[in-house]
C-alpha cells in the first residue's frame, strides 16, 4: 500500500431488520434505531442506523485492506454527518495519506445515496 | 456560556464485562464480519489468537455500561432527546478474546460550546484480567441548541 493507493471499496446495504439486530448485538435500543414511527414522530425520516454500526463498515474496509487480520486495525478516528438509513447501499472508500514504519494511515469515508454518513475517517493499519 | 462544564474531569467506577463467544458471534454477525476467526474457535488459535477475539468494534459492547452512567450523569446535563453521537475514536491494543475480563472506567474529558452546541467529550480506558490494555475509546457527543 503507496501514498495515493485506494483501499479496495466496500459495499453493503443493511436489511430493513438490520437496526433490530445491531441493537441486540450491542445493547443499544434507542427507539430512534428500532421505531420506525417513533422515529418520524421525532422529526426524521425513518428510523435511522446506529452511528457504530456504520463506524464497523469503516473498520470492516480498514481491517480488509490490511489484509483482513482484526490486529491490523490499530486506530479508528470518525465524525458521524448526517443520517443512514436501511434498504440502501453504504459505500466506504478510502486513500493511503502516508506510509512508513509498517504503519499505513488511511483517509476514509462512507456515504449512502450521495451523501457523507461518516466523513473524516482516518485509520491507522499495521501491515 | 450556557453549558456547564463543573463535571469536566469526573470519573466513573469501573465497569467488569465477561466476553462470550456465542456474544461475540451475534455482533460479528449483525455488523457483516464473515472471517472464520470470530466463529470457530480452532480457526482463531491457528491465526495465533489465545480463543476466539471480537471484532475491533466490539468495543463498543464492553464499554456500554461504563459510558452509560457518564452519558447520563446529571451532573454533565446533557439533554438526550437533543443529543447526536458526533465523533468515535478507538485506539486497539491487546487483543480481547472469549473469555476474557474486561474493565472499563470512563471520565468527562471536556464540555464546551461553540455555535449554540455543547461538545461533551468523554474517554475510556479498558483492560483484561491482566492488566494488558485493549482499547482506549474517545466518545464525542455533540447536544443542539445549548444556548
Amino acid at each position: 500500500m503507496n501514498q495515493g493507493d485506494p483501499i479496495p471499496e466496500l459495499k453493503v446495504t443493511p436489511d430493513k431488520y438490520l437496526p433490530h439486530r445491531y441493537a441486540g448485538a450491542s445493547g443499544d435500543f434507542n427507539p430512534i434505531h428500532i421505531d420506525n414511527d417513533f422515529a418520524q414522530q421525532v422529526g426524521l425520516p425513518r428510523n435511522i442506523l446506529h452511528g457504530l454500526y456504520s463506524m464497523a463498515q469503516v473498520a470492516r474496509a480498514n481491517a480488509a485492506a490490511a489484509g483482513g487480520d482484526p490486529r491490523s486495525l490499530r486506530r479508528l478516528e470518525v465524525q458521524f454527518r448526517g443520517m443512514g438509513v436501511p434498504e440502501s447501499e453504504i459505500t466506504v472508500t478510502g486513500t493511503v495519506r502516508e506510509e512508513g514504519d509498517g504503519i499505513v494511515v488511511v483517509d476514509a469515508e462512507a456515504e449512502q445515496d450521495g451523501k457523507k454518513i461518516i466523513r473524516n475517517a482516518e485509520a491507522e493499519l499495521e501491515i | 456560556m450556557a453549558v456547564d462544564d463543573g463535571a469536566q474531569g469526573k470519573s466513573y467506577p469501573p465497569f467488569e464485562y465477561e466476553v462470550g463467544k456465542e456474544k461475540i458471534a451475534e455482533y460479528a454477525n449483525a455488523v457483516g464480519e464473515d472471517n472464520h476467526v470470530y466463529f470457530d474457535r480452532q480457526a482463531a488459535r491457528d491465526a495465533g489468537f489465545r480463543d476466539v477475539p471480537a471484532p475491533p468494534m466490539f468495543a463498543v459492547v464492553y464499554s456500554a455500561g461504563a459510558m452509560a452512567p457518564a452519558i447520563t450523569d446529571p451532573e454533565v446535563g446533557i439533554d438526550l432527546m437533543s443529543m447526536v453521537h458526533g465523533g468515535q475514536e478507538f485506539v486497539w491494543g491487546e487483543p480481547v478474546c472469549a473469555g476474557d475480563v474486561i474493565t472499563t472506567t470512563a471520565e468527562v474529558d471536556d464540555i464546551s460550546e461553540k455555535g449554540g452546541m455543547g461538545f461533551y467529550v468523554f474517554s475510556s480506558v479498558s483492560t483484561n484480567q491482566d492488566g494488558d490494555e485493549v482499547v482506549r475509546g474517545t466518545w464525542t457527543n455533540i447536544v443542539r441548541g445549548v444556548s
